[in-house]
């Protein structure tokens, strides 16, 4: 018994702050991550009225012809897609960090503006430029639009500006050494190209792959768009749930997306722990050589693809500003009268869509932080710190489509079945089914990784001395994070932050399982809007919110450079 | 080290205890009524409203509803017909909505076999037409308005084809001069898509009307989500003829001009469906619910409705809106509404089975 008071007297405030901080953000997890998927993977292997299937829900599946072409137009799709956004991307990323190309920020930004915006926004400028009437299509080019074509030039675009980031950072870390050395013995530019470029961004340019592969495998707002009759896995399991509501079925179709998903994440986890290693202290940044027909040539390939970019948002922006495609091109700011659209619900929608976001961006910036911290800077704990940390980076391996589901399966529950028995769980948090806060959580669930990763390599590089001095003072940690881990983590705070308000706002393949009409959000509001043909208000209601976004991103932008100004 | 472990197993320990009191004090018996705490007591200062009626209508006629119960929070679910059948359908055991307003009656009709309607005589009932309300004594259902099938014809796309035709009939849209030219509604999703195929499967009967169906695919270019989508896309030049429905096809001809576009009544007759309000069986009905459905068959409210169709529930309006056949009732098929319920499900089946997949072959 004294033993027990003795151990009970040795913890202290900090150990039982450090432990709610960490368990809280592990039962966040817990609960919105794992427990969703577990009733999303319960659902696939039941009927209908909850009893045992086993695998007939599957058989039916996959002995359904259209069902199976949708498969394989998906993989085809996704394919296609990775191929030509990472080449670009690829090349892109090669220009501004190995070549002497003008204007590098300008051409960085323009190539980040997909990310801005709803990915039907895409799909809409398409029709406006290679549509029957399009703008293209009646100077001459003509492209059969509707179906794989449309869906794979959105989809490149959509998946161009995240392989440039990942390729830029690869290409970013290189050793200077190895090319002096290439050029002492008079190495010819292509093999140097083969044998030291690409072998130093190879893991960069996996993980690109990969995740241009599960953003095309599993969006949902271009082929909405564009698809026509083409079927793609995440149209199918938006017309299995929300169409017929058959969630059993649906639930099949996440479990299928989840696979390349998951694959991606496993390749993702092996190659970057063999990374660590291709660059050592000794290394000299790389130098850029000047060569004129090169140089050239990389300012051309930017002018192209940035002119392209620019095309496309123009022409959405146009598309916005007219009267009546094609037949009256009058310039008009009436489809911006957010009031008339979704009977009246725009309006609230787009304040609901702000709100989300930003409370998503809020929240979700000190939860990602506070698990990061409590994973990175505290030594109790081991096994839950590990079990939290792979937790935390799981959701990089769930698509938007299969959060949304699960958490339509978990929250809509009122209670759960325990198997086998005559007794069931009440579920506590349905109650937020049919709000804004389901919508907030999911975003944070589907969001999660990214940020978290930003936190975590901010609170490594800042140097673990700071812990162990305060630590032999006696500060309490929390001191030691609010006045010098926080502050010097403060740009990497910001960018979560953007990160999360920039893709909450945006994104669709979560949310539109979720979505409401007491909550009604504007994304998804753009999505019905483009399906009942109110192509203009559609593409208005998406510059909306491109606007917000690059509005955030600038301010982002201004406050980071007076920071590293001010430093 | 040590210590942390045993830190690390109280703490765990601690956690699980929390967890487990927690999940036990949720633990029930299946049977026992969970819902009995919250479901009885009904906020009547919210209305929840599920529709299918056209976006661009509702704000119009909520209008005057809204100013009378301006105390009232009213949610409007919008969603094709087909995604509010299925939602409706799937929220059964614990229904949402408190009321449906404006939905096809092949839809509502499902909903009453399913026992899913709480029959309930609006103010005013005996204004309405005995073909368009339920025929029991106290209605389960009570219509508004008809819509019927129709198509709009883009003939400057047709011409740019070298088409100088418009096509009138079923049998002219199986010329194969339109083939890839044709957007239709999907039944599946959409009610004007499903009243199109049951108003063919009407005239042909069952065995022809399939074949009918089988011809016409070829020349369809796209089944789209709702019944709206393919007049305004082939009044915007995507297609050249769009098979929907009378009110959006004059509506989206209109917009660009009789030169570009013109609406058709196909000669043979059309598929039509009504618009029609019920209220949802629950463990009370609100009052403002109906209170609600009073107001919708109001003489206010028909006269709104006759401004977009030409028939309403109360018979056919004092003006015709332009553009409409002159007898709009005699444009109509003879539907056996309680038939085309029972065989809904049936109908979208064979629908999908053939259409669906095909549809994807037809692109590989």
């Amino acid at each position: 018994m004294s033993m027990i008071r003795e151990k009970l007297e040795q913890i202290t405030r900090e150990d039982i702050m450090r432990f709610v901080a960490l368990y809280s953000v592990a039962a966040f997890l817990v609960l919105f991550l794992v427990c969703p998927l577990c009733i999303l993977f319960a659902k696939a292997f039941q009927y209908k009225d909850g009893s045992f299937a086993g695998f007939t829900q599957f058989i039916k599946y996959f002995s359904s012809n259209a069902m199976v072409y949708s498969i394989s137009n998906t993989f085809f799709i996704a394919i296609v897609s990775t191929i030509i956004a990472v080449t670009l991307a690829f090349l892109f990323a090669y220009s501004l960090s190995r070549k002497n190309v003008p204007m590098k920020e300008f051409f960085r930004y323009v190539g980040m503006v997909p990310l801005f915006a709803p990915t039907m926004l895409l799909g809409i400028a398409l029709i406006y430029l290679f549509g029957n009437k399009g703008m293209l299509t009646t100077l001459g080019i003509q492209i059969p639009l509707y179906g794989k074509v449309g869906i794979i030039i959105a989809e490149s675009i959509y998946c161009f500006p995240v392989a440039t980031t990942i390729l830029m950072v690869a290409f970013s870390a290189a050793d200077n050494r190895l090319y002096e050395a290439a050029d002492t013995m008079g190495t010819s530019a292509l093999r140097k190209m083969l044998t030291i470029t690409i072998p130093n961004v190879k893991y960069g340019l996996i993980s690109a792959i990969f995740v241009a592969f599960t953003y095309s495998f599993t969006d949902f707002g271009a082929p909405s768009v564009v698809g026509g009759n083409f079927n793609v896995l995440a149209t199918d399991v938006y017309k299995q749930v929300v169409g017929q509501q058959n969630f059993n079925m649906g639930a099949v179709v996440g479990i299928i997306l989840l696979f390349p998903a998951v694959l991606s994440f496993v390749v993702d986890r092996i190659t970057s722990q063999k990374q660590s290693a291709a660059i050592s202290a000794k290394s000299v940044p790389y130098q850029i050589k000047p060569h004129k027909i090169t140089d050239f040539v990389a300012t051309v390939f930017c002018s192209i693809v940035a002119i392209a970019m620019i095309l496309f948002f123009a022409v959405a922006l146009f598309a916005s500003l007219i009267k009546l495609w094609p037949y009256n091109l009058t310039l008009t700011l009436s489809n911006y009268d957010l009031s008339h659209v979704s009977a009246g619900n725009g309006v609230i929608g787009f304040r609901n869509s702000v709100l989300i976001s930003l409370m998503t961006a809020f929240l979700g910036t000190i939860l990602t932080f506070v698990g990061a911290y409590m994973i990175e800077k505290n030594y109790r704990f081991p096994l839950s710190r590990k079990i939290t940390y792979f937790l935390s980076i799981m959701p990089l391996a769930i698509p938007g489509t299969v959060v949304g589901l699960s958490f339509i399966l978990f929250f809509n529950a009122s209670a759960f079945q325990i198997p086998f028995t005559d007794y069931s769980i009440i579920n506590p948090f349905h109650s937020i089914y049919g709000t804004i806060w389901i919508i907030m959580l999911a975003n944070m669930v589907h969001f999660y990784s990214v940020p978290f990763s930003t936190a975590t390599t901010a609170l490594k590089r800042i140097d673990r001395e700071f812990e162990t001095v305060s630590e032999s003072l006696n500060v309490p940690f929390y001191k030691t994070l609010w006045r010098v881990t926080l502050p010097m983590c403060f740009p990497a705070i910001c960018e979560m932050w953007v990160y999360f308000f920039v893709n909450s706002l945006v994104t669709i393949s979560a949310v539109v399982f979720l979505y409401f009409p007491t909550a009604p959000i504007a994304s998804v509001m753009i999505v019905s809007m483009q399906g009942a043909g109110q192509t203009a208000p559609a593409a208005a209601m998406c510059m909306v919110l491109l606007f917000i976004n690059l509005g955030v991103r600038l301010i982002y932008e201004i406050i980071h450079r007076r920071q590293s100004h001010g430093i | 080290m040590k210590k942390t472990k045993w830190k690390q197993l109280v703490a765990m320990c601690l956690v699980a205890a929390i967890t487990v009191g927690t999940m036990a004090g949720c633990v029930q018996k299946n049977g026992t009524d969970s819902a009995s705490g919250d479901a009885a007591e009904q906020n009547e200062n919210v209305l929840n409203v599920y529709t299918a009626l056209e976006d661009d209508q509702i704000a119009d006629y909520l209008e005057e509803f809204k100013e009378q119960n301006s105390d009232v929070t009213v949610n409007i679910t919008r969603e094709s017909t087909g995604i509010i059948t299925s939602k409706l359908l799937a929220e059964k055991d614990n229904p949402v909505a408190d009321v449906v307003w404006g939905l096809s009656a092949t839809s509502l009709l499902v909903l009453k076999q399913e026992g899913m309607l709480e029959p309930y005589a609006p103010a005013g009932v005996e204004n309405v037409l005995e073909q368009f309300k339920d025929d029991a004594d106290v209605p389960s259902w009570v219509g508004i308005d008809a819509w019927e099938t129709a198509w709009i014809v883009n003939k400057e796309v047709l011409k740019s084809k070298g088409i100088d035709t418009v096509p009138t009939s079923y049998t002219d849209l199986l010329d194969p001069k339109y083939q890839g030219l044709i957007a239709m509604s999907n039944p599946a999703s959409s009610g004007t898509g499903l009243l199109t195929v049951n108003g063919i499967l009407n005239l042909y009967g069952e065995e022809e009307g399939w074949n009918y169906l089988d011809e016409l695919d070829k020349n369809v270019a796209v089944y789209m989500h709702s019944g709206s989508q393919p007049a305004k896309e082939t009044a915007t030049g995507e297609y050249g003829i769009g098979v929907s429905f009378g009110y959006r096809c004059l509506l989206s001809a209109q917009e660009v001009g009789s030169d570009i576009c013109e609406a058709v009544f196909p000669e043979e007759g059309s598929g039509w469906d009504m618009e029609a309000n019920a209220l949802i069986k629950k463990d009370g009905e609100k009052e403002i619910a109906k209170r609600f459905l009073d107001w919708a068959i109001s003489d206010n409210a028909m006269k709104k409705y006759a401004t977009n169709y030409p028939i309403v529930a109360t018979g056919v309006g004092g003006t015709i809106p332009e553009g409409y056949p002159e007898n709009p009732v005699e444009q109509l098929l003879p539907i056996d509404f309680n038939v085309a319920a029972q065989n809904r499900e049936a109908t979208l089946e064979q629908w999908s089975e053939r259409y669906d997949a095909k549809s994807a072959q037809k692109e590989q």
